[in-house]
């Protein structure tokens, strides 16, 4: 089975570092995967591509048809790849934006590799203090190794005890680990009729034992 | 003249009781001059042959309508023929005790011209304003159904559950019109749960259709149908869908937009979101000639499977009344007309006609007469079991009942 993988940057300019972070990331998952004999696809979305209808379907309730398709495919995925700029503290105030409108549940169980960027390296830890309980709200699984790439890492002044590339490495791995041999989280379609209450449900369960639920 | 013998499918509008300034004017309506607009509204939607007027409730401002059944029931003393029901009852935050009380008054007054339809409110803190917990929204509104749905059918229900206080030997009065419980839509936006509750009743579905795109609301209605089948009421087509909508008419498209624009652009629902171009293209909102109209409704059933209800939102987002009756006389005249001709063609045999009150008696009592319930004498015992009523046997026997 092909082992679909969804890559999200939150990046704003073009070209940008965030988008060459989350390439940089995928590739070396790929990598791993290769090694590891598994079959493998990924598609890459930018939301800057999607922004005007990430701000409509906040104000209207429902996702125009590039979004829908984008959250379909991050929803079916079995892993995220997601990758921000770190603006004032945190991930960008678009890729909050984004999840806010993503289906509540529909990263629920999916491992995730989390990236950022930003011109220092004295952002680094918002990796964990910012996204990471971001998707454990979400009940995503991210993966221990987030990788953090400062301006400086793309050029002369970069870390050389710990270079960009091995922490990439080092994620990649854990992620493909992750992935390779493990149950792919169960994505059960609420409206399919065949799935639905677990396929053999009555009504008279929920009469009996009400989901809790907003 | 129009065919309106044809009991297939009903056409109305549904309010939801919104009190929005006119972007054009300026002035925002006072509660007094929506409430004396709405019967106007609702009675100029029987003058224009529309079958359904339907109207919402809420429990805060910017809306007016928190106590439907006596909108309805002072419209249907004006009317002949039209059919009066909600866009919603609250299931949620109403004791269910009361929506049998209130809602069998209104069926007896409105001499059968009336229906529901449960939904579970739109905004949070009116769960907070009821004493109830928005979190339970869900297993309020199948908790509160199941009693409502008792109420109707039996003399005399004990009941003991979460969400309100126990029932013992209680009898909920008056008892339905002809002993015919209203009929009940069940409307939804997103929840699968609702498709089905209705589809386990053997009750109507309705969906929205105003927010959210078409195909969203396509997977509800195919879980309802399929569910519908499954609990042993019927085919899938044999299900009783209804539909929302949404449209502005002018006789030329252009007019339309031109006109509609400054409404659409200040609305509280989709105002400064997207462009009403994308909107209309996403949505069921049609804004255009009634002929485009036609078109988009007349292709719903391609969607949705041949349906029993279909239900426009007319008055709202400011549009002053003027402009809301000649809406009305534009779906009356020239589009409703058309649609139950193009509806009726290819309409399967099997598919059901839409509900009404006298469809439900014939169904239960055939030829015979429908059971016209009676008190018996009040001797202070009517919770000592049995029925209060005297076509039933008491607990005691005949002979108690002396």
């Amino acid at each position: 089975m092909t082992t679909k993988i969804a890559i999200v940057s939150a990046g704003l300019s073009d070209p940008s570092s965030t988008r060459m972070l989350a390439d940089r990331l995928v590739q070396a998952v790929f990598a791993e995967l290769d090694a590891r004999g598994e079959e493998r696809e990924a598609r890459a979305f930018e939301l800057r591509d999607v922004a005007h209808d990430i701000t409509n379907n906040l104000l209207t309730g429902f996702a125009p048809k590039p979004l829908a398709e984008m959250n379909d495919y991050v929803a079916n995925a079995d892993a995220l790849i997601a990758v921000t700029p770190i603006f004032s503290t945190s991930y960008s105030g678009l890729f909050k934006s984004w999840l806010d409108a993503l289906d509540r549940d529909a990263l629920d169980g999916t491992p995730v590799l989390l990236g950022a960027t930003a011109g220092t390296a004295r952002h680094s830890l918002a990796i964990d203090y910012a996204m990471r309980p971001l998707f454990t709200y979400l009940h995503a699984e991210p993966i221990s190794t987030g990788v953090f790439a400062a301006s400086s890492d793309w050029g002369a002044e970069a870390d050389e005890v710990a270079p960009l590339q091995k922490r990439i490495d080092r994620a990649a791995g854990e992620l493909a680990g992750r992935l390779v041999g493990s149950a792919r989280p169960e994505k059960t379609d609420p409206y399919a009729p065949e799935t639905y209450l677990g396929g053999a449900g009555s009504f008279a369960d929920l009469l009996n034992d009400v989901p809790v639920r907003g | 003249m129009t065919d309106t013998t044809w009991q297939g499918m009903q056409f109305g509008l549904m309010s939801v009781s919104d009190v929005t300034r006119n972007p054009i004017t300026g002035e925002t309506p006072s509660e007094a001059q929506r409430i004396r607009d709405i019967v106007t509204i609702a009675k100029h939607a029987e003058d224009a042959g529309l079958d359904v007027f339907a109207i919402g409730e809420h429990h805060n401002p910017p809306f007016f309508s928190s106590s439907p059944t006596t909108t309805l029931a002072y419209i249907a003393a004006q009317t002949e023929r039209i059919i009066l029901s909600t866009s919603t009852t609250l299931i949620t935050t109403n004791d269910p005790v009361r929506i049998a009380e209130e809602y069998a008054m209104l069926q007896h007054l409105a001499g059968g011209r009336s229906d529901l339809m449960m939904g579970r409110g739109n905004t949070g803190p009116v769960y907070p304003w009821f004493g109830k917990d928005i979190r339970q929204g869900l297993p309020l509104a199948i908790e509160n159904y199941q009693l409502l749905h008792r109420l109707w059918r039996e003399d005399v229900v004990d009941f003991d559950g979460k969400f309100r206080t126990a029932l013992n030997g209680f009898t909920s009065t008056p008892r339905p019109l002809d002993d015919v419980p209203p009929f009940v839509w069940h409307g939804s936006i997103r929840t699968p749960e609702i498709a089905e509750q209705a589809a386990y009743y053997g009750d109507g579905f309705f969906a929205n259709n105003i927010f959210w795109p078409k195909e969203h609301y396509q997977r509800l209605i195919g879980l309802y149908r399929q569910r519908f089948a499954h609990y042993g009421h019927g085919t899938p087509e044999e299900a009783i869908v209804g539909l929302g909508g949404q449209a502005f008419m002018a006789k030329s498209s252009q007019d339309a937009v031109d006109q509609f624009r400054p409404y659409f652009n200040a609305a509280p629902v989709y105002g400064n979101g997207p462009s009403m171009e994308d909107f209309t293209e996403m949505t069921p909102l049609t804004v255009g000639s009634p002929q485009q109209v036609i078109d988009r409704y007349a292709a719903m059933r391609d969607t949705f499977g041949d349906y029993q209800r279909q239900l426009f939102l007319m008055d709202h987002a400011g549009l002053p009344l003027k402009v809301v009756l000649e809406q009305i006389d534009f779906l009356g005249h020239d589009v409703v007309p058309v649609l139950r001709r193009e509806l009726q063609k290819n309409r399967p045999a099997n598919v059901p006609d839409a509900p009404t009150h006298a469809a439900l008696v014939t169904a239960k009592y055939g030829d015979a007469a429908p059971r016209q319930p009676r008190p018996n004498a009040n001797r202070g015992d009517n919770v000592t079991g049995g029925s209060p009523y005297q076509d039933s046997e008491s607990a005691f026997g005949k002979a108690a009942d002396k």
